[in-house]
């Protein structure tokens, strides 16, 4: 089993190390990276003529994200086609009455707007009659612009030792100081110590003879008393440590293996906000939570094709989730140049996190539907892990500790009516916790 | 009265001299360890290169290793649907109605269904055929999952593609010189039968052969005489008041089987009336064993009866020829007929038209509503006479090719021999079939067929009630269904789902269709198909020619042959489903087997033994069978009390030797035996050599004196006595008084509260339960309960979470067998007397008990184990957790009731249990809620925890109250009868509520004080003669 989350000692001493050595070569240090412009969306900033003929491309932005980003995008084909250039194929009273009514305009025949229409499986547009001709001429600026080039220090900042850079730099490096100047210390010590010796035989003074004494262990043996202290510390101690291994095994806290896609639940749960349960829907009604099926991926990942530049991260680039995406593309069968699917599906492996194991019953909608407990009781905060690791130790007591604290959610439920009213009496309690309505009994979770 | 019977389990116990039965009782394991096989032969201990030493070192290391390993986890992978198809849920059950058709049973169906696999047969509530979801039909999931299953067509031996497959075919039918037939299960399929109508028209000279296995030909041939349909008449045995069986087995596969839902309503004693049922046979059938009167006589002489009771009631006759004693009792059941009128019904089973003629005659007279001829049942549509024909024809080398399905001929037929000589020179044979059989392995080509769980298709089970088939899963493997193959070669590019749409189209429209298939049933008519006329054709019946030939039925020579299909195997169709071979027969209790029954005098006379070894399992002697140069050797021999002298019992349906697992391959086959399709079969009997291992269950042990486990009255004097004195609560002692045991004060326990929430209790109705075991199915394919195989059961290792414990006792009680022996005078009354004492094992008396964990609410398991492994709910169940068992097996010895049963051994994946847990395929019939139990572990019923668990937790999530109804277990789920009840008691509204309050409620072992949360219902027999 993959523990990435904890690393090695060894592996922390060398890193120390290489600091130690790093001081001394490169004190100073190259900071954070600018933002590099995304490869998908127009960069306005880098403009030379942020107000070109056609209007206001920042005004032009905000209005292509709200009302446009659904199905199109600037350099590539979505769920309509891509729109940089569009203002030279067509021509701009085209392009408007388009906007304002493009059903019309089919219906009216033009030739351009047939066309289009069955290039993209006739799929009609919205018509946006509220758009004014400047907002247009805004939104065609924002998308005429040209694609900016991907820069070349864009690929993927190293996953090595990156814990080097910001402030924690200096009082390392301080700290090394003062180790090799002590070091040091030791070592004039040493010498001066070894110089003076032989100053003093070369004079022919005589160092004092120690006094013959019994070795410490030897006596240490012979003192039964102690010997017996320490025996029994020892194994009281390798106990404690034996116990300990022995409680740990099976007990897979903190495991966080690699996936075959990089599925970040941060961007999805997190940045996106996307409710848990949309795609673990199954949660509401079985005992299992499910792994979504691609198809599910697919409801927003057909439009989806790439992240936006502010999505990536220090760690993982905008190509490296691109390319997440892209597996998923081949995974489920979508080829993204014909925006269809191919039919040629490879189901994903994924690897299972929270294992329970057999003899061990647990119902997702127990909990998520009829307690209502939140997915972060148990799974921790799943919206802030870029990679899932997890969170609880599922040990029986953990459940048990928790069914004894938890008071049932009985509002509004007509089950619950008669025998809260039952045993509240009879515990004289308002709130009864899941262990006093019989959450404890053995074979509520084993049979 | 009730507790003063004796009961008794097996013949041996009935011996006064019998050392086993003394030292069983003594002793609980009465062999020795044989310790000696290991430690006696001290030479080759001192010559084995591995010292003692060495051999610690070995074990320190190995466990040291395992240990080290198992602190790794593995990696366990998750994979999704790509496209997660829209009604499928991980972890949620689909529910479809389907049917079985496979030619022996037909029933409409519930399959449950997880993650697109079919994991259990349920009844389909909504079904209105009285055609029953048997213990078979239950184990039809397993046989799915089958891995001796065709998993490809063939040509001459060779794997193909479909598309070869019919090229050659195609070919073949198209050059084919003779004539084509078709020789089928019965289908009872509309569609089936217009296919096959158009496959006539487009070959010619096409003939189709209905090849029942177990034949009713006789009842079928009586019906078609008397009504002009080829079908059985069909009987609500729920209407009768009084039931007269002459050899029909009507609780078992009598004429299609499913009577006995309706027989068990009309068994219930409601207000102070129940049923009257006579039975004469000459096996103990299931049908006799509840019978009120069984009188055993042959089948000769039950062709007399049938006969007489023509006589007596409608031909006018005031005497027989019978023997006194059964014209007595033909007498009495004569008076009962006529009292009852149109409320009574006659049944026969014999094989002979004449009998089946007079039955239906019998039954005019009187009037009976139970039988239906309007709306006959169609299940059956075999003709002897044509399979006869067809095997000379094949002989005589004019039919050019033949088609058949369903049907395993070469197995089954009476003259197989000359059939499998004959079908070597048919130049076109094909086999449809799911097995490479006996029939499989000679035919030059083999289409594989799937299940029905895979299959569409339309029923009739009767005239007017129909049902649809539809598949439950995707083919397993590359099969074809017949029907798909005859619509390829009739040129129709349609597939057979749409055939049957079409079928259907006129008188089920879209609506309707999807309503019907939702249902699984439907009523209607066969479109297309005019009203065929059901009143009486004119075809002149001679009933009393019929009369004068049965009762004119000669003296036979050696002994009446009765052959018979077991509840666990029926025809023999699914003797490759472990579960099916691991039942236990109701009757005999023996699994893994079948034998000759035979009655104690003729064994004495022919030399033949049962006897008990020191481990309790029971041996038997073999005998040879022959009938008119046909011999079936080593059959064993089972003494079966209630036999009638002079005749024998054999299952049909065992013996198979292709296309079946190694394990599966028990009993003899009795098919040679089936002459002219017929049951009754006179055979001379010789002793032969050599002893029989049998696999009995409950035989092993004795009763240990508890004789009050059972608890039975008759009807007079249920409704006119006291319940104290038939149902009595047993009384115990404190401070020498008597006190009853239900009374707090003598309890040595501090009770729980068991007011609040639910509190789980099931009722076993003792007069509802005929002892079929579907419950036993259910119960194996709810809980994963593992197959353990002959050798095991002969250990007393069997792991059946229910059973149904089957009590003989004799006719008189107690009371009346010492009054009977105090009364007698003078030394010639004295040695008549005593004689009939000293045969209780004559005719016994028959009571089956389904027993499962009690979930006592004072438990005495709960107390005695050690790492407190099993405990007790709020909710009434007694929880085993397996988990934290260490096998001490404490509960088990501490149990009254025996129903905690050992892991002796890892039953899954195991190759010494080569059963369905040990493949792939088979594994996929597994519940994924119930955990599968590991060696070394105790286990027992947990009252279906994960059904009740599952219907509180649907009851939350949709925040309403539970009805009633709703809780059930797999047990009461499967039984159509209505002898298990399963609610919760603090629910007033409940239907259990009231069976608790029943005056016949009793519990079992109730003196031992321990509470139980499973109750029974008192047994009453009618016996009061009219």
């Amino acid at each position: 089993m993959k523990k990435v989350k904890f690393r090695h000692s060894t592996s922390r001493f060398l890193l120390l190390s290489v600091v130690f050595l790093l001081s001394f070569s490169a004190l100073s240090f190259s900071q954070e990276k600018q933002v590099s412009p995304d490869a998908g969306q127009p960069a306005i900033e880098v403009t030379d003529a942020p107000g070109s003929a056609l209007g206001d491309p920042a005004n032009g932005k905000s209005l292509f994200n709200s009302l446009c980003a659904a199905c199109h995008k600037p350099y590539s084909k979505s769920i309509g086609p891509a729109l940089n250039g569009i203002t030279d194929r067509q021509s701009l009273e085209w392009i408007t009455s388009w906007i304002h009514n493009s059903s019309a305009m089919i219906a009216s025949g033009d030739a351009a707007a047939v066309a289009i229409f069955e290039e993209f499986n006739k799929m009609p547009m919205p018509a946006f009659p509220q758009l004014s001709e400047a907002e247009i001429g805004d939104i065609l600026a924002y998308v005429e612009t040209p694609k900016p080039e991907p820069q070349a220090a864009a690929g993927p900042v190293a996953q090595t030792g990156g814990a080097t850079a910001g402030g924690g730099i200096s009082s390392n490096i301080i700290l090394g100081i003062l180790a090799f100047v002590l070091l040091m210390l030791l070592v004039i010590l040493f010498l001066v110590n070894r110089t003076l010796r032989k100053f003093a035989v070369a004079s022919g003074v005589e160092l004092p003879e120690k006094e013959k004494r019994t070795p410490i262990w030897k006596s240490f043996v012979q003192n039964q008393f102690l010997v017996l202290v320490t025996a029994i510390l020892l194994l009281l101690g390798s106990a404690y440590f034996i116990y300990g291994f022995f409680m740990q095994v099976g007990v897979d806290q903190g495991y966080q293996p690699i996936q075959p896609i990089h599925y970040s639940h941060l961007i999805h749960a997190g940045d996106n906000q996307v409710d848990c349960k949309y795609c673990h829907s199954s949660a509401r009604t079985s005992k299992q939570a499910g792994i979504p099926s691609l198809n599910v991926c697919m409801n927003c990942h057909k439009s989806i094709g790439e992240v936006a530049e502010a999505t990536a991260t220090e760690e993982y680039s905008k190509e490296f989730y691109d390319k997440e995406i892209a597996k998923l593309y081949d995974a489920v069968g979508w080829d993204p140049a014909t925006l269809t699917y191919t039919g040629v599906t490879k189901p994903v492996k994924w690897i299972r996190i929270h294992n329970l194991p057999d003899f061990a019953y647990f119902n997702h909608s127990q909990h998520v539907t009829v307690a209502g407990v939140a997915c972060q009781t148990c799974h921790g905060p799943i919206q802030e892990m870029e990679i899932v690791s997890q969170n609880a130790p599922l040990t029986m007591g953990w459940c048990i500790n928790c069914h004894r604290q938890t008071n049932v959610n009985i509002a509004g439920n007509e089950y619950y009516q008669k025998i809260h009213e039952e045993l509240s009496k009879k515990y004289g309690v308002e709130d009864l916790t899941a262990a006093q309505l019989g959450g404890l009994e053995c074979a509520k979770c084993h049979y | 009265m009730s507790s003063n019977k004796k009961y008794w389990k097996s013949v041996e116990e009935l011996d006064e001299n019998s050392s086993i039965v003394e030292r069983l009782q003594q002793k609980e394991f009465v062999e020795e360890i044989p310790t000696d096989e290991f430690l006696g032969d001290k030479e080759s201990l001192s010559n084995s290169a591995t010292t003692r030493r060495d051999f610690l070192k070995y074990v320190g290391f190995t466990t040291a290793a395992a240990s080290l390993a198992a602190c790794e986890g593995p990696v366990i992978k998750s994979i999704p649907y790509v496209v997660q198809p829209e009604r499928i849920v991980p972890g949620v059950a689909n529910f479809y109605a389907t049917t079985i058709a496979d030619g022996f049973d037909f029933a409409s169906v519930l399959v449950k269904t997880r993650e697109g696999r079919p994991i259990k047969i349920e009844n389909n509530i909504l079904s209105t055929s009285k055609a029953g979801v048997n213990a078979r039909v239950h184990a039809s999931v397993l046989s799915l999952y089958d891995g001796k299953r065709l998993k490809r067509p063939m040509a001459n031996g060779q794997n193909v593609s479909w598309e070869e497959f019919h090229n050659q075919v195609g070919n073949a039918l198209n050059n084919v010189q003779g004539e084509i037939v078709l020789l089928t299960q019965t289908f009872a399929s509309p569609s089936t039968t217009r296919l096959i109508d158009e496959f006539s028209a487009k070959f010619g000279n096409v003939r189709h052969v209905v090849y029942d296995t177990v034949s009713e030909d006789a009842a079928l041939n009586a019906f078609e005489a008397k009504f002009g349909t080829r079908a059985l008449a069909n009987y609500d045995f729920s209407k009768a008041e009084t039931i007269v069986s002459i050899g029909a087995d009507f609780l078992g596969d009598w004429n299609g089987g499913g009577f006995d839902a309706g027989y068990a309503k009309s068994r219930i004693p409601e207000n102070g009336k129940m049923s009257r049922h006579i039975q004469f046979e000459a096996n103990m059938s299931l049908t006799g064993a509840n019978a009120d009167k069984r009188i055993p006589v042959t089948p000769s002489q039950q062709k007399a009866v049938v006969a007489a009771l023509y006589g007596y009631i409608a031909g006018g006759a005031s005497t027989s020829n019978l023997p006194g004693n059964i014209d007595d009792a033909v007498i009495k059941a004569v008076n009962q007929l006529r009292k009852s009128g149109s409320k009574a019904v006659v049944v026969t089973g014999l094989p002979d038209t004449d009998a089946q003629l007079l039955v239906i005659a019998i039954n005019q007279a009187l009037g009976s509503q139970v039988m239906d001829t309007d709306n006959p049942r169609m299940i059956r549509q075999g003709s002897a006479q044509a399979v006869s024909k067809l095997v000379q024809d094949i002989e005589n080398g004019s039919v050019g090719a033949l088609l058949i399905a369903g049907v395993n001929p070469a197995y089954s037929l009476p003259n197989s021999k000359e059939f499998i000589e004959a079908l070597k020179g048919v130049d076109v044979s094909i086999a449809f079939s799911m097995k490479e059989d006996e029939t499989a392995k000679l035919c030059k080509f083999i289409a594989a067929t799937p299940h029905y769980l895979e299959s569409w298709g339309d029923v009739q089970f009767t005239k007017n009630n129909f049902s649809l088939m539809q598949p439950t899963i995707r083919p397993l493997f590359d099969t074809r269904q017949f029907q798909d193959c005859l619509l390829k070669w009739n040129g129709n590019s349609i597939s057979y789902y749409d055939y049957i749409k079409e079928t259907w189209n006129g008188s089920l429209g879209l609506g309707s269709w999807n309503d019907a298939l939702h249902d699984g049933i439907f009523e209607g008519t066969i479109p297309g198909v005019a009203a065929v006329l059901t009143s009486e054709t004119a075809t002149a019946v001679n009933n009393s020619t019929s009369a004068q030939n049965l009762s004119q039925a000669g003296e036979t020579k050696g002994y009446e042959l009765v052959l018979y299909t077991k509840v666990s195997m029926g025809d023999g169709q699914q003797a490759n489903n472990p579960w099916l071979q691991e039942m236990p027969d109701p009757i005999t209790r023996s699994s893994w087997d079948n034998y000759v029954t035979i009655s104690k005098a003729d064994a004495e006379a022919l030399g033949l033994i049962n006897e008990n070894v020191a481990n309790g399992a029971l041996n038997g002697s073999y005998v040879n069978l022959k009938m008119d140069g046909v011999v079936v050797e080593n059959v064993p021999v089972i003494i079966q009390p209630g036999q009638a002298k002079g005749s024998l019992g054999l299952a049909l349906g065992y013996g198979k030797k292709e296309g079946i697992k190694e394990e599966m391959q028990v009993g003899v086959n009795a098919f040679p035996l089936y002459k002219d399709f017929k049951s009754v079969q006179n055979v001379s009997v010789e002793k032969a050599s050599g002893m029989h291992e049998f696999a009995c269950v409950q035989l092993q042990n004795t009763l240990m004196g508890r004789g009050d486990i059972i608890k039975e009255t008759t009807l007079e004097v249920f409704n006119t006595k006291e319940v104290e004195e038939w149902n009595k609560v047993p009384v115990v002692s404190l401070n020498h008084m008597e006190t009853p045991v239900t009374s707090p004060e003598v309890d040595l326990w501090q009770s729980f509260d068991r007011e609040v929430g639910h509190h789980f209790n099931l009722s076993i109705d003792l007069n509802a339960c005929t002892g079929c075991g579907a419950c036993i199915i259910a119960c194996h394919s709810e809980n994963n309960v593992p197959v353990v195989g002959k050798v095991e059961i002969r250990k007393s290792r069997d792991m059946h979470w229910l059973r149904i414990d089957r009590y003989y006792s004799s006719e008189d009680t107690f009371t009346n067998d010492i009054n009977k022996k105090d009364d007698i005078s003078g030394l010639g009354e004295s040695l008549s007397q005593f004689g009939e004492l000293e045969q209780p094992g004559d005719n016994p008396q028959v009571v089956f008990q389904p027993v499962m964990c009690q979930h006592c609410n004072h438990a005495p398991c709960e107390t005695v184990c050690p790492v407190a492994a099993t405990s007790h709910g709020r909710q009434g169940q007694n929880q085993m957790v397996y988990n934290r068992c260490v096998g001490t097996r404490y509960c088990a010895n501490n149990c009254p009731y025996k129903v905690r049963r050992f892991n002796w051994f890892k039953y899954s994946g195991n190759d010494e249990f080569d059963y369905h847990m040990n493949d792939d395929l088979g594994r996929m019939v597994l519940n994924p809620d119930v955990t599968v139990r590991s060696r070394g572990v105790m286990e027992k019923c947990s009252m279906c925890m994960q059904k009740t668990q599952k219907t509180i937790l649907d009851a939350k999530r949709d925040g309403r109250v539970i009805e009633d109804g709703e809780f059930h277990t797999a047990c009461s789920a499967a039984c159509d009868k209505g002898a298990m009840v399963f609610g919760d008691i603090n629910d007033q509204e409940t239907k259990i509520v009231k069976m608790k309050e029943d005056k016949r409620m009793y519990h079992l072992l109730e003196s031992v004080g321990t509470k139980p949360n499973v109750m029974y219902q008192t047994k009453i027999r009618n016996i009061s003669e009219a």
